[in-house]
């Protein structure tokens, strides 16, 4: 920082102790900045000031939601109503749909019960509303308004309607922070619907666009496939939509392939979304299948043994 | 007494406003040009009130900036600190500058400020920076005309009302 002193400075003292200063600010803003970045220190100040800090968003969002209000305001008439028409049409639709879905759950239930497996697959979620987007320069993420009082934590799913918003990062006590599937450090292991090949999506910090590197060339891809969550890694659940692919091409090595995947769900419209309240299976084996066929009582007394020790007459009969 | 006490109001005023404008959200294609307004804010005050303005209230600021919206805790506190302290230095320079050749000077410190945040996030190992974010400081360069004529004339009002009072 030896600049040249052209202006006569009074005191030359008083421009070293100046830039003493400034040397000694930068070293401590190193030390901190490193100090963060092994301690996670500012997400435990942030939650410790939350309550100062979620209004501060909250303020600084509004003039977006006043303009927003402002549009449906003074909308027109016309236009209200054809949009009020569509709304009612999509309604139809959704109660249609709704229903339907309703008569397969029950079916499904029905078959489950008489196929004797007993359980059902519950998927507890709560709904959140977004607070605030895009709270860093470079980084793709939502506020929501729904934290750690109530029982949010770190890793549940966020999804809305049309499939994997992404995952809670960062929980204050009441708001949380989700990394959605288009951040560039977001990664979701998928499957393709059609073949089952598995990949894994990563963000590219475009909205609106996932990709799927280190796809094998010689594999069965289609631009239009659907990509679901595979469960695979215990964060999401499989069978949730992710997205479609796009676009096919080479990667730089030329080695594999890469595809350019549209998300399913709507990250830049939902204003609501749903936490998933339940992990999927943890890591490991399975449980044990249930016993299928016929109650024990009723089998042959005879081949009892032989059941147990399926060695043994495998063995007798050489 | 009064005057002092006025330009104390409008100059946390003004930082406050500036953390606030940091934050608000904008459409998504034009967010990496949101200009960084606690510079434009502090550069103001360190050309006009020299007795306010130190390196170290500029790390303060970036501090609070920081706990705000920032990626890691002490970088924008460090990014304040040396463009305060490059202004400070250049003071009696820079002031007398037309106005072009200043909002000149406020774009390079600008870009000074973005080549810093790019050396921290990649020392941090972040992504890189989109490079549409590249063309931010020359929107705050344009912007600071505009910037510097607001706060001189609440400044200036304030100092009169002040002075009338007193």
């Amino acid at each position: 920082m030896a600049l040249p002193q052209k202006e006569s400075t009074p005191i030359f003292s008083d421009a070293t102790a100046g830039t003493l200063r400034l040397i000694a600010y930068l070293a401590l803003a190193a030390v901190l900045m490193v100090l963060d970045h092994r301690n996670g220190w500012l997400h435990r100040a942030r939650y410790a000031t939350a309550a100062a800090i979620v209004p501060i968003y909250k303020l600084a969002a509004a003039p977006a939601d006043w303009i927003h209000e402002a549009g449906t305001a003074f909308a027109q008439r016309g236009k209200l109503i054809d949009e009020n028409r569509q709304l009612r049409e999509a309604l139809l639709l959704a109660q249609a749909r709704l229903n339907r879905m309703d008569a397969v759950a029950h079916q499904n239930e029905r078959l489950k019960q008489l196929l004797d497996t007993q359980q059902l697959l519950g998927m507890h979620a709560q709904l959140a509303r977004l607070i605030d987007v895009q709270l860093g320069p470079t980084r793709d993420r939502v506020m929501l308004n729904v934290g750690a009082d109530e029982g949010v934590h770190v890793g549940q799913a966020v999804i809305d309607s049309h499939g994997v918003m992404g995952q809670v990062v960062e929980i204050l006590p009441h708001a949380s922070v989700a990394m959605l599937v288009i951040d560039p450090d977001h990664a979701v292991p998928v499957t393709i619907a059609r073949t089952g090949l598995r990949g894994i999506a990563h963000g590219t910090g475009d909205t609106g666009q996932l990709l799927v590197p280190n796809l094998p060339l010689s594999s069965d891809v289609e631009v239009g496939d659907q990509l679901m969550t595979s469960g695979l890694g215990g964060r999401f659940p499989a069978g949730f939509p992710v997205g479609t692919v796009t676009q096919l091409k080479r990667d730089a090595s030329g080695m594999f392939m890469e595809a350019l995947v549209k998300p399913a769900a709507e990250l830049e419209r939902s204003g609501e979304v749903l936490l998933l309240r339940d992990q999927p299976d943890p890591i490991g084996p399975p449980a044990p299948a249930p016993e299928v066929g016929p109650p024990a009582s009723l089998a042959p007394t005879a081949r009892a043994p032989s059941r147990g020790k399926p060695g043994a007459p495998a063995g007798a009969a050489r | 007494m009064n005057r002092v006490r006025a330009q104390g109001w409008a100059f946390w005023v003004g930082i406050a406003l500036s953390l606030l404008l940091m934050l608000i959200p904008l459409p998504t294609v034009i967010q990496p040009l949101k200009p960084y307004w606690p510079a434009l804010v502090l550069v103001y005050w360190s050309l006009e009130a020299t007795d306010r303005v130190s390196v170290g209230l500029a790390f303060g600021v970036g501090l609070a900036a920081d706990l705000l919206n920032g990626a890691l805790l002490g970088d924008q506190a460090l990014r304040l600190a040396v463009l305060v302290f490059i202004v400070l230095r250049f003071r009696s320079r820079l002031r007398f500058f037309p106005m072009w050749q200043q909002a000149l000077a406020v774009w390079l410190l600008l870009l000074n400020n973005h080549v810093l945040q790019a050396l921290i996030r990649a020392f941090a190992g972040d992504a890189p920076m989109p490079a549409l974010s590249w063309l931010e400081p020359a929107v705050g360069a344009a912007l600071w005309p505009f910037a510097f004529l607001l706060l001189d004339d609440v400044n200036t009002r304030l100092r009169g009302k002040g002075a009338r009072a007193t």
